[in-house]
């Protein structure tokens, strides 16, 4: 049990855990937290995860921690773990079962007033176009071969098949694309879930949602990524599906011998992990860049799925309703990037797991536009509350391997929610406020309320205090579509 | 019910308990459906066999679980009767064999992702076999 007094104060807002805590850890535990904050963190195991993760083989610097993070299996949810390339391990469970879950965001320049009469059928048109809920198909359905071809292509392949613009791949991370993704290392079982699945949201807390920008914090940057104050904007939150729940089992599954092969020892089974450069590694990674570009895909598609209800509702009645692509960040990845450790450049593959890359301005990689201002960095908040676009800062990359938070965080056990909420109250509340819901299972509902989460505000006010993010919008929801 | 939905902050935790390691198996694969709030529809009955080796018995039953989380998102199929041997012997891989009976899902609350092996242990206790599991949700 780890407790407060565990814990180094650097800041405010930067606690550590010192390797000396463990006679096993391989490095330290820095964590972005208020006091508050923190409280919550302890009251579960999250940095007991945090303190395992930093047993893995090849880590360097520290284990970073963000405070939205809260307890998942093995690696804490809100963890950041770089190791040394390529002598270092890749850990499929350090990037978790949802390969690529990310957060994409369109700008439009339609305003509140001229949107909130056809709200409501809005909603109704994006529930309709962007499949979601348990065993949901998706939009496209394509043969072997050609989700072969897809996952290699990423959004190229969305591109070609006239599901994507040129500026949306630009504003795509990685331009939508990871190389050295090999399909030959997905299995048929997971191949088989991803068939049918392309372009749609799934269950759980994933989410398409219509928002308001309703704060602009930093008008220069604002303007830059293409957002207006009193304006529409769309956030998309989804993965890689069951094709990427499959690559993480059987890769985990795998790894259980792998570890015993290279004399690897874990605290926890779900760490397990691989030398990048072993034929396990090197198998895993071309299936985890595989399954990465098929949600750089999916995400695309239901982009193009908002687009078309956009289209429906707006066009013909407002001069300018297309919805422009902010940025599509990922939070759950493994990658490998250069970053400064004790004044030298090194590459290391940087495991993300809810944790969303902040590269700062100058980073190589980012758009042109966004060379001055830094990547944005797009922060849901529970359902029903603001949501954040921040951009990344120099601070990010020396502090946090170039990574913030990413949503606000659970706090709430699933259980205690469903059984404290009833789904339906919430769905009142929500549209009493103005709120459209459109949601597939009412305790699915009850499960994301936002008293199970943390306050998203004061989480992004952490980050922006702590230096490694900077505000720029407050987003306002106006329609939520969820399974 | 010889399980118990334990508490966890993101995702979904069981405790199971039986008194032998197949008994095992089948409540915490009973557990699961019992989380995702699994339906059946009467008919058509469905029969499907399944087998696997693995180096532990944790293992096996990662593999097991993490077959009928396929056959539920892939096949809109969950099972309520099982017929199940593990075969252990010292210094060789469990072996699993199981018939799996059940149905076409009329309904169901949630999904589940993936099977993890988070401090996964099978404990023997006073009441036989007993483990804590987390499923990603």
């Amino acid at each position: 049990m780890i407790r407060l007094q565990n814990l180094t104060r650097i800041s405010d807002y930067e606690w550590e855990i010192p390797q000396s805590f463990r006679g096993d850890m391989r490095g330290p535990v820095r964590i972005f937290s208020t006091r508050e904050l923190l409280e919550q963190i302890l009251g579960d195991k999250s940095l007991e995860q945090a303190v395992n993760a930093s047993t893995l083989p090849g880590l360097v610097g520290a284990v970073v921690v963000m405070p939205d993070m809260h307890q998942g299996y093995g690696f804490p949810i809100g963890g950041v773990a770089a190791t040394q390339f390529p002598q270092g391990v890749v850990s499929p469970g350090a990037i978790g079962y949802d390969i690529n879950c990310g957060v994409r965001l369109l700008a439009s320049s339609i305003e509140l007033e001229a949107a909130l009469p056809r709200l409501d059928s809005l909603a109704t048109l994006l529930n309709q176009y962007c499949p979601s809920g348990v065993g949901v198909k998706g939009v496209v359905h394509v043969n072997v071969p050609e989700l072969e071809r897809l996952m290699r292509a990423g959004s190229r392949w969305a591109l070609k098949n006239g599901y994507a613009s040129e500026n949306d791949i630009a504003r795509t991370e990685e331009n939508g694309c990871l190389e050295g993704a090999d399909p030959a290392k997905v299995s048929e079982r997971a191949k088989a879930r991803g068939l049918e699945q392309i372009g749609s949201m799934g269950a759980g807390n994933h989410f398409v949602e219509v928002d308001v920008v309703e704060a602009v914090l930093d008008q220069e940057t604002a303007t830059v990524f293409g957002l207006r104050e009193g304006c529409l904007a769309v956030q998309i939150h989804c993965g890689s599906r069951g094709l990427g729940h499959q690559v993480c089992t059987d890769y985990v599954q795998d790894f259980q011998s792998a570890v015993r092969r290279y004399g690897i020892e874990l605290p926890d089974r779900e760490l397990v992990c691989a030398p990048m450069d072993s034929p396990e590694g090197q198998a895993y990674l071309g299936a985890m860049r595989a399954a990465a570009n098929y949600a750089f895909v999916n995400r695309q598609l239901l982009a193009h799925s908002a687009r078309r209800a956009f289209e429906e509702t707006f066009a013909g009645k407002l001069k300018n309703w297309q919805l422009t692509q902010v940025y599509d960040i990922c939070h759950n990845m493994g990658k490998v990037e250069t970053h400064e450790v004790d004044e030298k450049r090194l590459k290391v593959c940087v495991h993300r797991k809810g944790a969303t890359r902040a590269f700062g301005p100058g980073t190589p990689g980012l758009p042109p536009e966004y060379q001055q201002t830094g990547q944005p960095v797009l922060v849901p908040g529970s359902m029903g509350t603001a949501s954040w676009v921040l951009a990344g800062t120099e601070t990010s990359m020396l502090r946090s391997w170039g990574s913030s938070c990413h949503g606000a965080g659970r706090t709430m056990s699933r259980a205690k929610a469903k059984h404290d909420i009833r789904g339906d109250d919430l769905r009142r509340e929500l549209e009493g406020r103005g709120i459209k819901v459109r949601a597939g299972s009412m305790s699915g509902l009850a499960e994301e309320a936002p008293s199970a989460y943390k306050d998203v505000d004061a989480v992004v006010g952490t980050v922006v205090a702590a230096g490694i993010a900077r505000k720029v919008a407050r987003l306002r929801p106006l329609a939520v579509v969820k399974g | 019910m010889p399980f118990e939905e334990l508490s966890h902050t993101a995702d979904w935790s069981l405790r199971v308990w039986a008194e032998d390691l197949a008994h095992l198996f089948v409540e915490t694969a009973r557990g699961m459906n019992s989380l995702a709030g699994v339906k059946l529809a009467e008919k058509p009955r469905v029969r499907r066999t399944f087998s696997a080796s693995a180096q532990d018995t944790e293992s096996l039953l990662v593999s097991f679980l993490s077959e009928l989380v396929y056959h539920t998102e892939q096949d809109n199929l969950a099972f309520d009767d099982f017929d199940l041997s593990i075969d252990l012997e010292d210094g060789q891989p469990g072996r699993l064999s199981a018939i799996l009976r059940g149905a076409p899902i009329l309904s169901l609350d949630k999904a589940i992702k993936a099977v993890t092996y988070h401090n996964l242990q099978i404990q023997q206790t006073a009441r036989g076999y007993e483990i804590e599991i987390v499923f990603d949700v």
